[in-house]
């Protein structure tokens, strides 16, 4: 019998969702649509068409009168990370009031985690805490203080800077959180300003990755898609922590392994994702390589290495093979990770017996001094089994911000322009003078004399410009000016020297949303020198971003930029007005434009968005395809995102009923590369170098980008290894204009193609005509080539285990000691061996005998200000926390909750709180990085600008962490230090 | 008519929290106040751990109803158990009668006085007029009468959280559990069923 009372309300006893439903959306609510609304579609593996649904509700009912108004939806993508899970934002005059699940979209079919789920904080002006206006730091205070004479006084000290120490003395940390646009914006406006000192947060992200895996095949990017990982039969994860990362790619994971993949997840911690795993092996963290190759040496030990596709499309695993057999028996790699010989064996097993099979890595493998090589094994393991080039296989790569692919292929980097056109090369610089319709004289005599060809200084590394002596940095000038446009500083390793250096800058400015760590910081050491700049957030502005994929998703504008905020690239055009470059900015030479200006917030002018896509990336970015993703077919993807495939990606079908626009055979968001100019409708890539299909429809062969031959021995493609229908059946080098007169092609350019593309090669030929011809015989551009095993230009072409500068094992430091100390790296002195001897030397593992590993959380982001200032995310994370196995706990006293202070050798302690778990092993601890607002014990809160705080603020463990670089990319050692942890 | 559950299905469920901050942001759920809040029991322990969501269950025969002073409650024709604001008296009854703790009480005044009973309402809102301002704020948002689903669900970055009619929920969960051959088989299930089967051999596909 039911307990229910008999009478309630009258409102209780109508027929509520029927009645309700029938009300506003008459017969909408069928079968189907619920099945779609409860997540059927993955769970039965079946993918049914969409069904678009009533987004407003009952916003523009009578009945409602406080949502009377205008309603408009605005599709969106989630700022936080690269999954790319797009949002539909309700709006209503002007203010964003609800925000609904895109089911729609292939990436993410509605799902979101914490931070994709609170978004819509980002409209709520209400208790924000984002900065309102422009401030600037004097006598100590945060005075409040106009645009104008924000960009008066910045600009004046920065001519100041140039005219008495040159243009090297600016170092400007972009954001990987900007759009496409604006990144490469930024990144034109550095080089207007005449310095190649810049760069964001790929450099402590997963530039060893880009670095490493470009070297081996060509491009330095996942490989596949999320969506992939459906046809996969083994998914190892080997540094990733997805299930916290990127919890909406765990969607196709999980979906993955209940229809039999196996899942392995190897990490120092067993992770929520090692939770979810078939199978957890712990190994020591800063192991990977000695892992990596004992799984490889049973692989090779047992004859499970695929020998066709070795010899086909493998360059160098020969040496490999040698050196692994020698070296890494699973026994050794079980002396030096400290997992079993069995665990080490049945990972091989399990790779070899379930293929196709992927390698899944984030920062567990790229923050380590020679992560280049960590991550070269991961692709050497994959080669070796034939993983990479098909559907189901391969590497994938998960990037962190939401832009950060993006910006790592066109944005502000300190060795390349967008898309990877190096400058150390001459001709990139002629190549970007001429897409940005700039005189190339003027540019190069922007730059300090013999300055332009040498890479900048790196994110990870600017405390060292202005801290190091003057004679021992590879420039003129010590760095002078810092402006921190979109980035935390508690993400960089340091943080006590970091100080040093703040106190030591001229001038230091931050251009963001929120004031983050970096205000508090350097008004704890300065009384002034410092500017606040408020930038509107990606919900305030429109443009494209790339996700992890490498596939482009359009954002339209929800809102206006919040109080005095504004756009990222009105400000960049603002300065550039004030520092005498706009022109250059926008392209303006010869009566010709690139970018309009259009009005933005108050009527302002801005450089328009699309012109920025279509004039400037779309013309230049040609080695990475990002040629093909013009403005009109990304909003046209937004608009249709029901007719892609959740597996393949591909629409089946579909005309957009607003251009007319023919969406059959694209892949969802035109995943670069997508050659050619957008009429030839390339229609991008899903996944790298996979032969088996056709380069018009997404295939692809190993880029040759290192020569056809090294020592004697064929780079190129073995005979009979070409992608499907390509008319050339060997291996080929790349196209250029007489490749294509020797196979008797020329003629089929066009008299204004040929005019262009005359003594070009398929990189720099605006005309995209020697694109065009060689995807019309089914060829790659970029030449059909081997991967490289070996990466001979690298210091070390075989990937080597290193011990980490502050390892706890003294006696592996003697056997696998670092690399050698450089004299100038990235224009910097780096000291490696040296360092590591010394740490050696001194016995600092006996003070500190506990791993101190990093890393992130599911609520927060990044350097966290921006989601610690969400309510609804701070609620759910109030502490920092040091996580520390139940012994290593007892035996220092510490209970669950308990305050503890970690130290570490640089001398700094944190006070965080002990969260006692066997998820660590008795050797580690793991503190999250996204905290920032105590220092040593202090809150920081003072030191804020008033009410733009956040709200949970904590220890920073970068303010603890070491010294300790990647050889080749400068990379910081965050994953691997020493600490102690004591009762606080 | 419909008989609206949740299941959450803890063999996919990752403690991301995107249900706990969804549920917030669209209703406007207070600091302090967890409509709905992700347990993760065995933490660190491997091959043991398991993360859930949990809320108000909906209960067809509902003990916070069952010992309600003021009889506050009521439910749905579509089995949703909601409650009168206006009635209620914030006693914390209902809290001691509910096995999982879905009732809470949302701190007010000077001395922390507890104000009125606040719990998942399956997004249908309260008694008040569907979608009318009233019912926003005393109880949140009234999709179920906009045609849309609990939004904690909808959102649920892994689809492991499932809302709706109980009869589709089981059915996807019952071809899930085909497909993957076992059910979350968590608490209480050996008391049920008895201990879980012996794996399958090596090398069959699950």
């Amino acid at each position: 019998m039911l307990l229910t009372r008999k009478s309630a309300s009258a409102a209780a006893a109508q027929p509520r969702l029927s009645s309700g439903l029938s009300a506003t959306l008459a017969h909408t609510i069928d079968r189907r649509a619920f099945l779609k609304r409860s997540g059927v579609t993955l769970g039965a593996g079946a993918v049914a068409a969409q069904l678009p649904f009533n987004m407003i509700g009952k916003a523009e009912a009578a009945d409602a009168p406080a949502e009377s108004g205008k309603v408009e939806v605005k599709r969106t993508v989630c700022t936080h990370c690269s999954v790319g899970c797009a949002i539909d934002a309700v709006v209503q005059n002007g203010v964003w009031i609800r925000q609904e699940p895109v089911f729609d979209s292939p990436l993410n079919l509605g799902a979101h985690c914490a931070k994709g789920a609170s978004v819509r904080e980002h409209g709520i002006t209400h208790d924000s805490h984002r900065l309102r206006y422009p401030v600037k730091l004097e006598d100590g205070k945060w005075k409040r203080i106009s645009w104008d004479q924000a960009y008066d006084e910045i600009s004046q000290k920065l001519l100041a800077i140039r005219k008495d120490s040159g243009p090297d003395a600016l170092f400007v940390v972009g954001s990987s959180k900007h759009n496409n646009e604006q990144s490469q914006l930024l990144c034109k406006w550095v080089r207007l300003w005449g310095t190649n000192n810049c760069d964001h947060q790929a450099r402590i992200c997963h530039s060893t990755t880009v670095a490493g895996v470009a070297q081996t095949w060509g491009y330095g990017a996942m490989t596949n898609s999320y969506n992939d990982e459906q046809n996969s039969k083994c998914l190892l994860f080997l540094g990733s922590n997805a299930a916290e990362a990127h919890p909406v790619s765990m969607l196709h994971t999980l979906h993955a392994k209940e229809n039999g993949a196996k899942v392995i997840v190897a990490d120092p911690r067993f992770t929520r994702t090692a939770a979810k795993a078939d199978k957890y092996v712990r190994f020591r963290s800063g192991t990977d390589v000695a892992l990596l190759f004992g799984i490889l040496h049973v692989i090779f030990k047992n004859g499970w290495e695929d020998k066709e596709y070795i010899h086909q499309r493998v360059y160098g695993m020969d040496q490999v093979k040698k050196e692994v057999m020698e070296k890494w028996s699973p026994e050794q790699a079980s002396a030096v990770t400290g997992t079993s010989v069995e665990d080490i064996e049945f990972v091989a097993k399990t790779l070899a017996e379930n293929r196709p099979g992927f390698i899944i890595w984030a920062m567990g493998q790229t923050q380590h001094n020679a992560a280049n090589g960590i991550v070269r094994a991961s692709n050497i393991l994959m080669l070796a089994l034939g993983n990479v080039g098909r559907s189901g296989g391969g590497c994938n790569i998960y990037r962190g911000h939401d832009n950060v692919q993006g910006a790592t292929d066109i944005g502000p980097n300190p060795d390349t322009l967008p898309g990877y056109y190096p400058v150390f090369v001459p001709g990139s610089w002629a190549h970007w003078a001429r897409v940005w319709n700039i005189d190339l004289k003027w540019l190069q005599d922007r730059f300090a004399p013999g300055m332009i060809g040498k890479p900048g200084m790196t994110v990870s590394r600017w405390i060292d410009g202005v801290l190091e002596k003057n004679d021992a940095i590879d420039q003129g000038p010590n760095l002078r000016a810092v402006v921190y446009w979109g980035h935390a500083p508690n993400s960089q390793t340091r943080g006590l020297e970091m100080l040093k250096a703040m106190e030591k800058l001229d001038l230091m400015v931050v251009i963001d949303p929120y004031p983050s760590a970096s205000a508090a910081m350097f008004a704890k050491v300065r009384k002034d020198g410092a500017y606040l700049l408020p930038a509107a957030t990606q919900f305030e502005t429109e443009g494209s971003v790339t996700a992890s994929n490498r596939s482009l998703q359009w954002r339209e504008k929800v809102i206006d930029p919040l109080f005095e905020s504004r756009t990222d690239h009105m400000i960049m055009y603002q300065l550039a007005q004030k520092l005498g470059f706009a022109d250059q900015l926008l392209g303006k030479k010869d009566g010709k434009q690139n970018i309009r200006l259009v009005k933005g917030k108050s009527g302002m002018d801005e450089p328009s968005i699309e012109d920025i896509l279509r004039n400037d990336v779309n013309r230049g970015c040609w080695t990475i395809g990002y040629t093909g993703q013009s403005p009109e077919r990304l909003q046209a993807h937004m608009r249709n995102m029901h007719v892609f495939d959740v597996k393949t990606l591909r629409a089946r079908g579909g005309k957009d009923a607003k251009t007319g626009y023919d969406l059959a055979g694209d892949y969802y968001g035109l995943p670069w590369p997508c050659y050619g100019k957008a009429e030839i409708k390339h229609p991008g890539t899903p996944n790298l170098y996979d032969t088996a299909k056709n380069v018009m429809d997404g295939g692809h062969t190993f880029r040759a980008l290192f020569g056809v031959e090294k020592d004697g021995v064929n780079l190129l493609a073995e005979d009979g290894v070409y992608s499907k229908g390509s008319d050339i059946t060997t291996g080929y080098p790349q196209f250029d204009h007489v490749l294509l007169k020797k196979l008797g092609w020329w003629d089929e350019l066009t008299d204004d193609e040929k005019k262009e593309a005359e003594g070009k090669l398929w990189t720099n030929d605006l005309s995209g005509g020697i694109q065009r011809v060689a995807m019309k015989h089914g060829c790659s551009p970029f030449g059909n080539a081997k991967a490289r095993a070996v990466v001979w230009n690298f210091p070390d072409g075989i990937p080597q285990h290193r011990e980490p500068l502050y390892s706890p094992r003294p006696d592996m430091v003697a056997k696998y000691p670092a690399n050698d100390d450089v004299k100038v790296l990235w224009r910097l002195p780096t000291l490696f061996k040296s360092l590591q001897e010394k740490v050696v030397a001194d016995k600092v593992a006996e003070k500190y005998p506990l791993i101190l590993t990093s890393g992130r959380l599911v609520e927060y982001e990044g350097g966290g200000e921006e989601t610690r200032s969400n309510p609804w995310l701070a609620e759910l994370m109030q502490d920092n926390f040091v996580e520390i196995n139940p012994k290593t706990a007892a035996d220092r006293g510490v209970r669950e909750g308990e305050y503890v202070w970690v130290s570490t050798p640089t001398g700094a302690k944190l006070r965080v709180k002990a969260r006692v778990t066997e998820g660590v092993g008795p050797d580690t601890v793991f503190v999250p990085f996204h905290f920032s607002g105590w220092w040593e014990g202090q809150d920081m809160l003072p030191y804020y600008p008033e009410g733009a705080h956040p709200i949970v603020r904590g220890e920073a463990v970068n303010t603890a962490t070491t010294y300790g670089y990647d050889r080749v990319t400068m990379m910081q050692e965050s994953k691997t230090t020493l600490c102690q942890v004591a009762k606080a | 008519m419909a008989r609206m559950k949740f299941l959450c299905d803890a063999e996919r469920c990752i403690e991301c929290n995107g249900c706990v901050t969804a549920c917030k942001q669209e209703n406007d759920v207070p600091w302090g106040v967890n409509r709905r809040r992700v347990v993760t029991v065995n933490d660190g322990v491997v091959g043991a751990e398991k993360s859930i969501s949990v809320a108000c269950m909906h209960c067809s025969d509902a003990p916070c109803m069952a010992v309600c002073p003021v009889d506050c409650f009521y439910r749905t024709e579509d089995g949703v158990v909601l409650h009168d604001k206006d009635l209620c008296i914030g006693c914390g009854y209902c809290f001691y009668a509910c096995p999982f703790g879905a009732p809470q009480f949302p701190q007010a005044g000077a001395f922390g006085l507890r104000g009125k009973m606040d719990k998942c309402t399956f997004c249908s809102g309260g008694p008040e007029p569907d979608g009318s301002e009233a019912e926003f704020k005393k109880y949140g948002r009234n999709r179920l009468a906009e045609g849309k689903l609990p939004v904690c669900a909808e959102m649920c970055s892994t689809k492991a959280l499932l809302g709706g009619d109980g009869d589709v929920i089981a059915d996807i969960y019952r071809q899930r559990v085909t497909v993957r051959g076992k059910g979350s088989e968590v608490w209480g299930w050996a008391t049920a069923y008895g201990p879980p089967p012996a794996k399958p051999a090596a090398g069959s596909k699950s």
